[in-house]
């Protein structure tokens, strides 16, 4: 059984089908990165797996239990799928550590004060311990997705989907999350949409190339930078890979 | 049943008519005073020196911190016992004009200070002075942009000039109380009188809705809208 | 002798000054908490629900608050259900200002980003418990510059109660005058000061409130 199986999903919006029959498995603390051109679907299958927006069709499971039936407690589900956002969606009212808190105390049950010292921990494990007591307003882009992200691992879930965690951010920024990321390969499973290719090739256990709604082609990295079976694969990530500049990130 | 609502109708429109007359008066006048008033408070308020700003700043912030019926109260039966004495039509004419004075100053320097500092510049450096700088360039843009807010005083005026009745104006609600009272048909009369002042604020409001996109300009006014999302 | 009687006088308006005080804050209440419930209604209810929450908005915005009051205080007798004035004051002015009080908390809940929504979901909260921990307090603060300006509107509106008997802070005033004609400017005077502070000091304490619960480095700018 995987832990994660994503069968032939498909979505529309306003007619449009965007994603047109998806599939693909993972298991436990492996890392997979969705790379594509934008507009592919990548963030909206992203959405699928945690039901922010349910598929039209297809099915997807977790852990045995199948996360699409509508009988099925999607809460319960969420709790196991952390997301991280491309705009942070931190909460505006709640300082650093109380957006991580939150979801430990209000959705696990946690006891306030065993919630405050586990949210202190994963403030310390994406380096933001000073930032404790600040509100998001006050805190650097960087510093919202490290706080994105430990809200996320608070909740300790199976997987994390990041939808393009690093694209809101400065240049200079972004390797600190690419780093705090990269730490977590192998503790927890990862399916990360992303244009940062040093990370796709040094950190990912697979990567999976989306174009048009559908999966063109999917490989270990090496296999796909330096091998890539079809001629749009290699003509893709050669493209981005001047694009992006793939040595400067996650060496 | 619904014939003899129809007849009770027709008896009392001679009445109702009347008292609509008397509150569209209430509400034009005092508009229109109040605009006036409104614009010497805000261009005292922005342009003034210490003095002249001290007095609109005090005049505003009482006017608004006080309801508006202990205003008409002072002006009715307080000014005669200093020997000053008005009708009731006149009381309420000056109470709204005077309270909505204070309420448009609030609005029009609103608008006069979201007129970005470098048009005043750019006037005063053709040559105009201060005066005609305020004349040419900066009213006729935060005019624009107040008209939103001004259609909500419209409606305000047009809603509490119904208060005129507490000292006497036979106005609209004043002549469904005098129906109601000796037909005890309070229901019935509240009303009517309750879909006449629904459909007057309908209409007014599309009215200046439409007034305020034939004035528009691309950049100011209509897109501007002051809405409550803006909080 | 004049001032003699103003002072004699005092009792009575603070006894006024009682009841205007109650009918405001029984009036808050009600318009708080049922212009709290329109809103999410409106905002996060069924499309039936939403219109009619939208067309009650627009009836009791769209109708003088001395209207109102006069159809709840008359209209149950005609049938043969006495309201007692203080009650019919109470329900007409927190009726009128639920839907004022409506509009500005929907104002706030729809400045509140969408993402704040799918990263409560993404937490695995319910919707109750992403409105109750997440946008009803980010709304919550949003709305205290609006609904403070509410509250001193409401303040200023109880005394149309005058008009069905009520005997707040203006009928005493009026009994005074009533007894002693000459001194009408001076009671109504005091009774415009007496007013006057009581808005000036709910201004100040909300605004202290504000600033107190404001959400560092969020702006929000006051309508007033």
């Amino acid at each position: 059984m995987h832990m994660l199986e994503v069968k032939n999903i498909h979505k529309s919006y306003c007619k449009v089908e965007i994603l047109k029959g998806v599939s693909f498995t993972m298991e436990k603390g492996e890392t997979k990165v969705i790379i594509g051109p934008s507009g592919t679907g990548k963030s909206t299958l992203l959405r699928c797996i945690n039901q922010l927006s349910p598929p039209d069709k297809g099915e997807v499971w977790l852990d045995g239990e199948e996360v699409t039936n509508p009988k099925t407690n999607i809460n319960k589900i969420r709790e196991k799928i952390g997301f991280v956002f491309q705009d942070f969606n931190l909460f505006n009212h709640l300082s650093a550590l109380r957006n991580i808190s939150i979801g430990l105390e209000k959705v696990k049950g946690i006891e306030k004060e065993e919630a405050r010292k586990r949210a202190l921990e994963e403030l310390h494990r994406v380096g933001l311990d000073a930032q404790a007591q600040q509100y998001p307003a006050q805190l650097s882009g960087g510093q919202k997705q490290r706080v994105g992200i430990a809200r996320a691992l608070a909740m300790d879930p199976d997987i994390i989907l990041f939808d393009e965690p690093t694209s809101a951010l400065d240049p200079e920024l972004i390797g600190d999350v690419l780093d705090v990321m990269k730490s977590l390969a192998g503790k927890v499973a990862m399916l990360v949409v992303t244009h940062e290719m040093g990370f796709a090739r040094n950190v990912a256990d697979e990567i999976i190339f989306m174009e048009g709604g559908v999966i063109v082609e999917q490989g270990p990295p090496k296999e796909m930078f330096t091998n890539a079976k079809l001629a749009r694969t290699r003509e893709f990530l050669g493209r981005i890979g001047a694009l992006y500049g793939e040595e400067e990130t996650g060496g | 049943m619904a014939t003899d609502f129809g007849q009770f109708f027709l008896n009392s429109l001679p009445n109702l008519l009347n008292g609509l007359g008397y509150t569209l008066l209430l509400t034009f006048i005092s508009i229109a005073v109040g605009f006036f008033l409104g614009i010497a408070l805000a261009l005292g308020r922005v342009y003034g020196n210490k003095i002249i700003n001290g007095f609109c700043v005090g005049y505003i912030e009482l006017i608004r911190g006080t309801p508006l019926l202990v205003q008409l109260f002072i002006i009715y039966f307080g000014l005669p016992s200093v020997g000053i004495i008005f009708s009731p039509l006149q009381a309420a004419l000056i109470g709204l004009a005077i309270n909505s004075g204070a309420y448009q100053a609030e609005y029009l320097r609103g608008s006069i200070q979201s007129v970005e500092s470098g048009q005043m510049t750019a006037a005063r450096s053709l040559g105009m002075n201060k005066l005609q700088s305020i004349r040419h360039v900066i009213l006729p843009q935060a005019l624009r942009i107040s008209i939103p807010a001004w259609s909500n005083e419209f409606i305000y005026l047009l809603q509490y000039s119904s208060i005129a009745y507490i000292i006497q104006v036979t106005e609209l609600t004043a002549e469904g109380k005098f129906i109601a009272a000796h037909t005890f048909r309070y229901l019935e009369v509240f009303a009517m009188i309750a879909v006449i002042y629904l459909v007057l604020t309908i209409v007014s409001t599309e009215i200046i809705d439409r007034i305020a996109k034939h004035l528009s300009i691309p950049g100011i006014g209509a897109a501007k809208r002051v809405s409550l999302r803006d909080i | 002798m004049g001032l003699e009687t103003i002072v004699t006088s005092l009792p009575r308006l603070l006894d006024g000054l009682r009841v205007t005080i109650g009918l405001t804050v029984f009036a808050v209440c009600l318009g708080t908490i049922l212009g709290l419930l329109l809103a999410l209604g409106r905002s996060y209810g069924k499309r039936a629900l939403s219109l009619f929450i939208n067309l009650y908005e627009k009836i009791f915005r769209g109708i003088p608050l001395l209207v109102i009051i006069f159809i709840i205080y008359f209209g149950p007798s005609q049938i043969g259900f006495n309201l007692d004035p203080f009650s019919a004051a109470i329900l007409s002015l927190g009726l009128r200002s639920a839907a004022y009080q409506a509009q500005i908390f929907r104002g706030s809940i729809e400045s509140i980003p969408e993402g704040q929504i799918s990263a409560s979901y993404s937490l695995g909260m319910t919707k109750i418990k992403a409105i109750r921990y997440v946008i009803l307090p980010q709304v919550l603060r949003l709305s205290i510059p609006g609904w403070s300006n509410e509250f001193t509107i409401l303040l200023k509106d109880t005394s149309i109660a005058i008009s069905i008997g009520v005997i707040e802070l203006m009928r005493q005033g009026r009994y005074i005058y009533v007894r002693e004609p000459d001194l009408a400017l001076a009671i109504f005077l005091l009774i415009a000061f007496i007013y006057f502070l009581l808005v000036i000091t709910t201004n100040k304490s909300l605004s202290y409130l504000e600033k107190k619960y404001r959400m560092a480095g969020y702006q929000t700018e006051a309508h007033r």
